[in-house]
C-alpha cells in the first residue's frame, strides 16, 4: 500500500489543539439550547402533523411553550405534562393542537403532577420511542449483511428534480447503473426554512424537499430496486441548516444511511448563526450515532472559494475539528465521513500529484473514517468533454489513495442539474477506473523526497500551524477572521440566533441522556 | 494565445497566405455547414436519452428522430440501456442547411476590455473616483462561484478580481440574498453598479429573480441610478437586455472584461 511518512508528532498536536477548540465550543454553548432540538425532541416523542396552514404542529407546540416561558424547561417535560393533564395518547394531542383546541400552556396548568412523576413518565416513553430506533438501525445492519452495499468507494449520484416521484424514477435508473448512494438534493434553501415541510412534495427548485414522507418513499423504492439488484442502495439527505437535528430525527425514523452535517458549513456558507447551528450539531450528531447514519462533513465547500492550493491545510485543519466534534457527540470513527475535494487548478503542471498527496495525506490521518472526496467544479466549464476526462482523473486519485464515499462528477457541471445520461456516463467512468485500477494503490510507493511527500509535509505541518493558531484565539473568533473559506462571520450574527435560549437548572433533554448513556456504555 | 479574429478569414485571405491551402477548398461564408472531417460535410453529433426501453426499436427510433430534425444519413453509433425503461444514444447525422456568416451581428457588452493597469488609470482619468460596486447571488441561489471569481481579490482565470482593483469599492453580498436588500444596500453604499450572478437555473428561476429586481428598482424610480450587471452560465448579453439590464456576461469571463465596461460605460454616463 502506498504509504506516505507522516509525522506522528505533528498529528498529536493537531488532535490535541483540536480538543481544545472543541472544549471552547463546548463552552460558548453550555447551558442553552434551540428552538430546533426542543421540536426534534418533541418528533422524537411521537409529535407529528400539520394545522390547516401546513405549520408543522412540532413548530406550533415549541411556540406556544415558547411564548409561555416554559420552553427553558424542556419540550419533553411539558410534553409529559401536558398528556398526563389531559390523559391524551400523543396523536390525540398532536392533532387537537394543529386544530387549535388545545392550547399547550393552558393544558398544562390544569394539574401539577410532581416534577418526578413527570419526568419518569418522560423517561419511560424516550425508552420506548429509543427502541424503535435501534430496530431501525437492526433492520439496517441486517439488510447489510444479506445485501452488501458495494466495495469502497461507494458511488455516490444526487437526484434534483424537485419532484419526489420523478427523483425515485432517476434514482431506480442510478441504482441500475451501479450507484450505491443516492442523495436527494434539498430544494435550494430548504436549510432557511425553521420548520419542516410535511408530506410527498412535487415542486422545488434545485431539488427536492426534505420531508419525511419523502424519506419514506425514497427508502422504500431503494429498498425494493436494491432487493432486485442484490445490493443495499444508501440513502442520504441534508441534516443541515435550521432543521438540522429535525432532519436527523426523521433520518433515524426513515432509515436514511448518510447525513451530511456540518456546522462550519452552515454559518460559512449559509450564515447560520454560530451558537444555534453548535447546538443544534451537537444534538444532530447524537441522533445520528444512535441511528448509525454516517454523517458528511462539508470541508471540500471551502476550496470553491478560496484557493484549492493555497488553502489545502485549512481542509485538514477543519477535519480534524470536526472529528473531535464528532467523536464528542459520541460518533465512532466509521460513522465520520470527513470531505474534502478534488479542486486544484487543472492547467498546474503537477496538479495532479497535489491531489495525490492531499487525498492520501487524508487517508492516513483519518484510517478508519470513510472519506467523503467531492469531484472537480470550481474548474468545470460547458466543456463537457475535458470535464468528463477531470472526473476520470478524480476517480484515478480515489481509488489509488483508497477513499470511501466517491460523489461522481458530472461532466456537465456548471451547466444543469444532471440528466439522466449523465449520471449513467459518470458511473460508467468512475466504474471503469475503479476495476482497472482496483490495486494499483498497493503497487505503488510515494518517493521519499519527492513532490507528494514534500505537498504532504508542508500540508501537515500548515494544518498544525493553524490548528496551534485557532486553540489559542478559539474557534469563533478564527471564523469571526476568517480563517476558513475567507469567509467572516460575526459571533452574533447570521440566521436563527432567535432561537437559541437559556435552559433552567431542570431543563432536561431525555433523548440527549439516553442517547449518551447507551453509546458511552459500548 | 491565440487570436480569436485568426479563425475568421475570408477565403481570399487564406488564398493569399499560400500553399497547401491554395489547394484546399474554400471556405464560403455565404454558406457555412459544420466541419466533421471535409468541407461542407455537415457533420453533426448528438446524444440524448428516450424514455422507451433500450432495443432495436430504441436505436430506430432515435434514427427516425434526428431524420425528422431534418438531419440526413444519420448512424446511431451507440446505445446504452439506461434502465428503468430508459435508451441512451449517441448519433452522427450530415446536417443539410447552412447559414450566411457574412450577415451574423452579435451584441457584445465591452467594446474593448483593458488591462488592470488600464483600467485603473482609465478610471482615475475619466471618473476621478471608486467605483462602487455590490455584487450578490439573488433568490434563493446558493453557488457563489461565479460572483466570487468576479468579485474576490483572488478573481478567476489569472487575472485579479474586481476587490484588488484601487480603481473600485466592492461589496459581496454573497449568496441567497433577496433583491430588496441587494437594493437597500446598493442605496446604502451609493453603489454605481449591481452585479447579480444566477448559477442555479432549474426551471428559469434565474429569469423570475432578474425580471424582479428590474421591477422593484423601476417601482422605486430608481433604476436609472445604477448600471445593472448579470452574469452566469445560462447567460447571454442579448437576454440580459431583454430583461432590462445593461449587461449580461456568460461563462469564461474574466474580471478584467466586467471591469472594463463598467469604467467604459459608468464615464460615458458622467460625460
Amino acid at each position: 500500500m502506498a504509504e506516505l511518512a507522516v509525522d506522528e508528532e505533528l498529528v498529536t498536536d493537531c488532535r490535541q489543539a483540536a480538543a481544545e477548540i472543541a472544549d471552547g465550543v463546548d463552552k460558548f454553548i453550555s447551558g442553552l439550547t434551540t428552538t430546533s432540538v426542543e421540536r426534534t425532541v418533541l418528533r422524537l416523542l411521537g409529535v407529528n402533523g400539520v394545522d390547516e396552514e401546513e405549520v408543522p404542529v412540532p413548530n406550533i407546540m415549541v411556540r406556544q411553550l415558547q411564548e409561555a416561558e416554559l420552553l427553558k424547561e424542556g419540550s419533553a417535560h411539558n410534553l409529559g405534562r401536558a398528556l398526563l393533564a389531559g390523559n391524551y395518547e400523543i396523536d390525540e394531542l398532536a392533532e387537537a393542537v394543529a386544530r387549535g383546541e388545545v392550547f399547550l400552556p393552558d393544558l398544562i396548568k390544569k394539574c401539577r403532577p410532581s416534577r418526578e412523576e413527570v419526568s419518569s413518565f418522560v423517561r419511560e416513553l424516550t425508552e420506548k420511542k429509543a427502541r424503535k430506533i435501534i430496530n431501525i438501525r437492526q433492520e439496517r445492519e441486517e439488510l447489510k449483511q444479506e445485501l452488501s452495499p458495494g466495495p469502497r468507494p461507494w458511488l455516490y449520484v444526487i437526484v434534483a428534480t424537485g419532484n419526489i416521484y420523478e427523483d425515485v424514477r432517476q434514482a431506480r435508473a442510478a441504482a441500475r447503473q451501479g450507484a450505491d448512494i443516492i442523495a436527494v438534493i434539498r430544494s435550494t434553501a430548504q436549510s432557511l426554512l425553521d420548520y419542516v415541510p410535511y408530506g410527498p412534495t412535487t415542486e422545488g427548485f434545485g431539488g427536492t424537499y426534505a420531508t419525511q414522507e419523502n424519506f419514506r418513499i425514497m427508502r422504500e423504492a431503494l429498498d425494493e430496486v436494491g432487493g432486485e439488484l442484490g445490493r443495499y442502495i444508501q440513502l442520504v439527505n441534508y441534516c443541515s441548516g435550521l432543521c438540522m437535528p429535525e432532519i436527523a430525527a426523521l433520518g433515524a425514523l426513515e432509515r436514511l444511511d448518510m447525513m451530511l452535517n456540518d456546522a462550519m458549513y452552515g454559518i460559512l456558507f449559509r450564515d447560520i448563526n454560530m451558537k444555534r447551528t453548535f447546538i443544534d450539531q451537537y444534538f444532530s450528531r447524537l441522533i445520528n450515532a444512535y441511528a448509525g447514519i454516517i454523517i458528511n462533513t462539508g470541508e471540500d465547500n471551502y476550496l470553491t472559494t478560496a484557493d484549492s492550493l493555497e488553502e489545502a491545510h485549512t481542509v485538514v485543519a477543519s477535519q480534524f475539528i470536526n472529528e473531535e466534534l464528532a467523536r464528542r457527540s459520541c460518533l465512532p470513527p466509521e460513522l465520520i465521513g470527513l470531505g474534502h475535494a478534488f479542486e486544484i487548478d487543472p492547467e498546474l503542471e503537477d496538479g495532479f500529484l497535489m491531489e495525490l498527496a492531499q487525498a492520501q495525506l487524508v487517508r492516513q490521518l483519518f484510517p478508519e473514517s470513510p472519506l467523503k472526496y467531492m469531484p472537480p467544479t470550481k474548474y468545470m466549464t460547458g466543456d463537457i468533454f475535458k470535464g468528463h476526462l477531470k472526473d476520470g482523473m478524480f476517480n484515478l486519485a480515489s481509488i489509488i489513495t483508497g477513499q470511501g464515499i466517491q460523489l461522481l462528477g458530472m461532466l456537465t457541471e456548471a451547466i444543469h442539474t444532471p440528466f439522466i445520461q449523465d449520471r449513467a456516463l459518470s458511473l460508467d467512468n468512475a466504474r471503469y477506473i475503479f476495476n482497472n485500477c482496483r490495486n494499483l494503490g498497493q503497487e505503488l510507493e510515494f518517493k521519499s523526497g519527492g513532490k507528494i511527500q514534500n505537498r504532504a509535509d508542508q500540508v501537515l505541518a500548515e494544518t498544525a500551524k493553524m490548528l496551534g493558531k485557532i486553540a489559542v484565539k478559539g474557534l469563533m473568533q478564527s471564523l469571526e477572521e476568517g480563517f476558513f473559506a475567507g469567509i467572516k462571520r460575526s459571533r452574533n450574527g447570521g440566521k436563527g440566533s432567535e432561537g437559541v435560549l437559556a435552559c433552567s437548572r431542570y431543563y432536561y433533554n431525555p433523548f440527549a441522556d439516553l442517547f449518551r448513556k447507551e453509546l458511552n456504555s459500548q | 494565445m491565440r487570436d480569436p479574429d485568426s479563425d475568421i478569414r475570408s477565403g481570399q485571405e487564406r488564398k493569399n497566405s499560400g500553399g497547401w491551402q491554395e489547394k484546399s477548398a474554400d471556405v464560403d461564408l455565404k454558406q457555412v455547414r459544420p466541419y466533421g472531417d471535409t468541407l461542407n460535410d455537415g457533420q453533426i453529433q448528438l446524444s440524448f436519452t428516450l424514455p422507451v426501453p433500450a432495443g432495436p426499436e430504441a436505436r430506430a427510433a432515435g434514427r427516425i428522430l434526428m431524420e425528422k430534425l431534418g438531419l440526413k444519413e444519420v448512424e446511431v453509433v451507440h446505445l446504452k440501456d439506461l434502465g428503468e425503461g430508459f435508451a441512451f444514444l449517441i448519433a452522427y447525422g450530415r446536417c443539410p442547411v447552412s447559414i450566411d456568416f457574412t450577415g451574423i451581428e452579435v451584441t457584445q457588452a465591452t467594446s474593448k476590455t483593458m488591462s488592470f493597469q488600464e483600467i485603473n488609470s482609465f478610471i482615475d482619468k475619466h471618473i476621478g473616483r471608486q467605483i462602487r460596486v455590490v455584487g450578490a447571488c439573488t433568490g434563493t441561489d446558493a453557488h457563489t462561484v461565479g460572483l466570487d471569481a468576479i468579485m474576490n481579490m483572488k478573481g478567476y482565470a489569472g487575472e485579479y478580481g474586481l476587490e484588488r482593483y484601487p480603481g473600485f469599492a466592492t461589496w459581496n453580498l454573497g449568496s441567497q440574498v433577496s433583491n430588496e436588500r441587494l437594493i437597500s444596500k446598493a442605496d446604502e453604499v451609493q453603489a454605481d453598479a449591481l452585479l447579480v450572478s444566477q448559477v442555479v437555473t432549474q426551471k428559469n428561476v434565474h429569469v423570475k429573480n432578474l425580471t424582479e429586481l428590474v421591477e422593484l428598482l423601476e417601482a422605486e424610480g430608481i433604476r436609472d441610478e445604477f448600471l445593472l450587471v448579470v452574469g452566469g452560465p445560462r447567460l447571454s448579453h442579448e437576454l440580459a437586455l431583454e430583461l432590462g439590464f445593461d449587461a449580461g456576461f456568460g461563462p469564461g469571463t474574466t474580471p478584467p472584461q466586467v471591469a472594463s465596461f463598467l469604467a467604459q460605460q459608468l464615464s460615458e454616463r458622467e460625460k
